[in-house]
């Protein structure tokens, strides 16, 4: 991880303007460029609220707006995760012309394409925050978690990007693995549900290493308190073993990239 | 002898031919059937590379020339830094920048003024860097007006020339020119041409990979000749061009089995200093030996000069210029000295050789190409011949 912040740190302007050219481009019409930054996390939030009520049918209950809140907080990080892991999937294979033309560190192609989603989920939380703040919602202390679970999921996407794009530019049906796995991850994690639903059998979802994050982000912005620490823990364990290993993984592969794409 | 910035040792370079596993879908299934049958997949494996050893001082300008699959782009993909040895070691020392493909990370929709800055920075520039050559980079590519289009609107050549404005102002210790300078119309290769020399100037160094043998022997001063990934040849240019023209045509036929032969072709300059390079119209000497197996009688020498393309541009011989019939004994060799003058416009030209019979025409020796040599002038001119054009005058006149 060290030398991905020593790369970073070298190159962070090629980072950026890479990172520039994607959301320039995506932005080209400023309306445009915030639909399709919110339109994934509104989907996801107006299908969290069919599956919501019809919880509710069953159980007899009531839709209450902090049930939906806590979706749509959950929503933007997941929408992230998802286009984040798609778009650098493929972001090795794309820019073949540069990288069997000029040298430069390859690292920077998935993490601009984190970057630039960052960009994106940034702008829908702004949707969010504001729905949040005319909320009845209570603001707690419990918000200082924030920064800590998102630094986690921007470890674990960054991660799992370099390793993703490396997958896909030797093997390339890699990119069609990743997309049926995105279809239905957000089954396994807990978007629409909270895993206290699961009862006893909570710990298999909380198995995976999104799940704590997510969970984590809807107890301290919606429920106002402490998220589960030990698995917190456990996420930030994957975190760090993905922000050690993926590095040293991609920099070793990376001499056979141009000649293997 | 200045400082060495690029040295190969016995670098090597393997590839795999044919097609390898690059799914997952063709790979797990070969793995269960090399486990099932424990069968192992022949390799098919050829050098690229063979055991480069070469050696690049400060300042200096070097060619590296070759047929197709020579080996030229992948020597250039090492020096780059984008591929990496299979065995042995290449030492750059200092910061190198390639002009291999202009417009590489250019993005579609962004605009030129956006795409200088792009692409200056995935080139190794720093934004103050970009930000203060940003006006010297328009001006080259002469793309003012059309520094807020998206490049997608631009035509190939506005293309390459904004590529190549960005590219040729990047600064390095050590520059890797590919066959770019053939971008843009005429004028704009001059200008490409030019900005080389003046980066020469400044002290970079310069490696040159290219087909363009004019360019090369105009600008470079030592060479390499490259086959089947093996130096053929290195050393000054003059006779590493030679040696790639030779080896580009027919092998010369043995010269026991002739009556005469063709010894020697030597090219000179006015001075008597061999040379390969010229400034038109300066004056040509070429020394023509020719050796007699057996006795001959009434020989003749014809001189042709062909260009690159191997169109006939001059030809003539020593019987049509009034000179008497040779004979000669067996074992006797006879030397004709010729002074051309190069009224010719830029360009490779190659010498063509004949010996004859001149009452019954009959031929005893051809060398095509017997010498090659490259002409440049100090104008602009361009065709066949060099007439020395000037302007006398220039007038207006009212309505």
């Amino acid at each position: 991880m060290l030398a991905l912040i020593r790369l970073l740190r070298r190159h962070k302007y090629l980072l950026y303007m890479l990172s520039w050219r994607d959301i320039t481009v995506k932005y080209k019409q400023s309306v445009m460029g915030f639909l399709w930054a919110i339109l994934m996390p509104l989907l996801i939030t107006s299908a969290g609220v069919l599956v919501k009520i019809a919880l509710a049918q069953v159980t007899g209950g009531t839709v209450r707006f902090a049930a939906v809140l806590g979706v749509a907080v959950k929503s933007v990080p997941w929408a992230f995760f998802v286009s984040s892991i798609r778009s650098s999937t493929q972001c090795l294979s794309n820019n073949a012309n540069l990288v069997t033309k000029i040298a430069f560190p390859r690292a920077v192609f998935p993490l601009s394409s984190v970057i630039s989603q960052l960009f994106d989920a940034a702008i829908a939380s702004t949707v969010v925050i504001a729905a949040w703040i005319l909320s009845p919602v209570a603001i707690t202390l419990q918000l200082a978690w924030v920064p800590l679970l998102i630094a986690l999921l921007v470890i674990q996407v960054s991660g799992l990007a370099l390793i993703l794009s490396a997958a896909n530019l030797f093997f390339r049906d890699v990119k069609y693995l990743v997309e049926v796995i995105l279809t239905f991850a957000i089954f396994f994690t807990p978007v629409f549900y909270d895993t206290s639903m699961f009862g006893k059998r909570a710990w298999i979802l909380m198995l995976n290493p999104v799940a704590p994050i997510l969970e984590g982000l809807s107890n301290c912005i919606i429920q106002g308190h402490t998220p589960n620490l030990m698995w917190l823990a456990y996420s930030a364990g994957v975190s760090l073993l993905l922000g050690f290993a993926a590095p040293i993984m991609f920099q070793r592969l990376e001499p056979k990239f141009a000649e293997s794409i | 002898m200045s400082e060495i910035v690029l040295e190969a040792k016995d670098l090597c370079k393997k590839f795999r031919k044919g097609e390898f596993y690059n799914s997952l879908r063709d790979l797990i299934p070969a793995l269960a059937k090399r486990t099932v049958a424990g069968k192992q997949l022949a390799d098919k494996e050829f050098w690229a590379l063979r055991d480069l050893n070469f050696q690049i001082a400060q300042g200096e300008a070097f060619g590296v020339i070759g047929h197709n699959g020579a080996g030229k782009s992948t020597l250039l993909k090492h020096l780059c830094g984008i591929l990496a040895p299979t065995s042995g070691e290449l030492i750059v020392r200092g910061r190198l920048s390639a002009l291999i493909e202009v417009g590489a990370g250019f993005h579609q929709d962004l605009t030129g003024r956006d795409n200088i800055y792009l692409n200056g920075t995935i080139l190794g520039m720093s934004k103050a860097e970009i930000r203060s050559k940003f006006d010297e980079i328009v001006a080259f590519s002469e793309l003012e007006e059309f520094l807020d289009t998206p490049v997608k609107r631009y035509s190939s050549g506005m293309y390459a020339r904004l590529g190549f404005a960005v590219a040729a102002h990047v600064n390095p210790d050590v520059l890797v020119v590919d066959e770019v300078l053939s971008v843009g119309d005429y004028l704009f290769q001059r200008k490409s041409i030019e900005k080389m020399r003046q980066v020469m100037r400044s002290g970079t160094t310069v490696v040159f990979v290219s087909h363009n043998l004019p360019v090369v022997a105009d600008v470079c001063q030592r060479a390499m000749l490259l086959e089947n990934g093996k130096i053929i040849s290195i050393g000054p240019t003059s006779d590493v061009v030679r040696a790639y023209v030779e080896r580009g045509t027919s092998p010369p036929v043995s010269s026991d089995d002739k009556s005469v032969y063709v010894s020697r072709v030597t090219i000179r300059n006015a001075n008597g200093v061999e040379c390969a390079q010229f400034r038109a119209p300066e004056r040509m000497i070429a020394e023509v030996e020719i050796t007699a197996n057996r006795a001959v009688q009434k020989l003749a020498i014809v001189i042709e000069c062909r260009n690159d393309e191997m169109y006939g541009v001059f030809d003539t011989s020593t019987q049509r210029l009034g000179e008497k019939p040779v004979n000669l004994a067996a074992g006797e060799r006879f030397v004709a000295t010729f002074g051309l003058n190069l009224h010719l416009v830029p360009g490779a030209y190659h010498l063509g050789i004949y010996v004859y019979r001149y009452d019954t025409q009959e031929n005893y020796d051809t060398r095509i190409p017997a010498g090659t040599f490259f002409v440049n002038t100090d104008t602009d001119v361009r065709g066949v011949a060099h007439l020395e054009p000037v302007v006398i005058s220039q007038e207006k006149f009212g309505a």
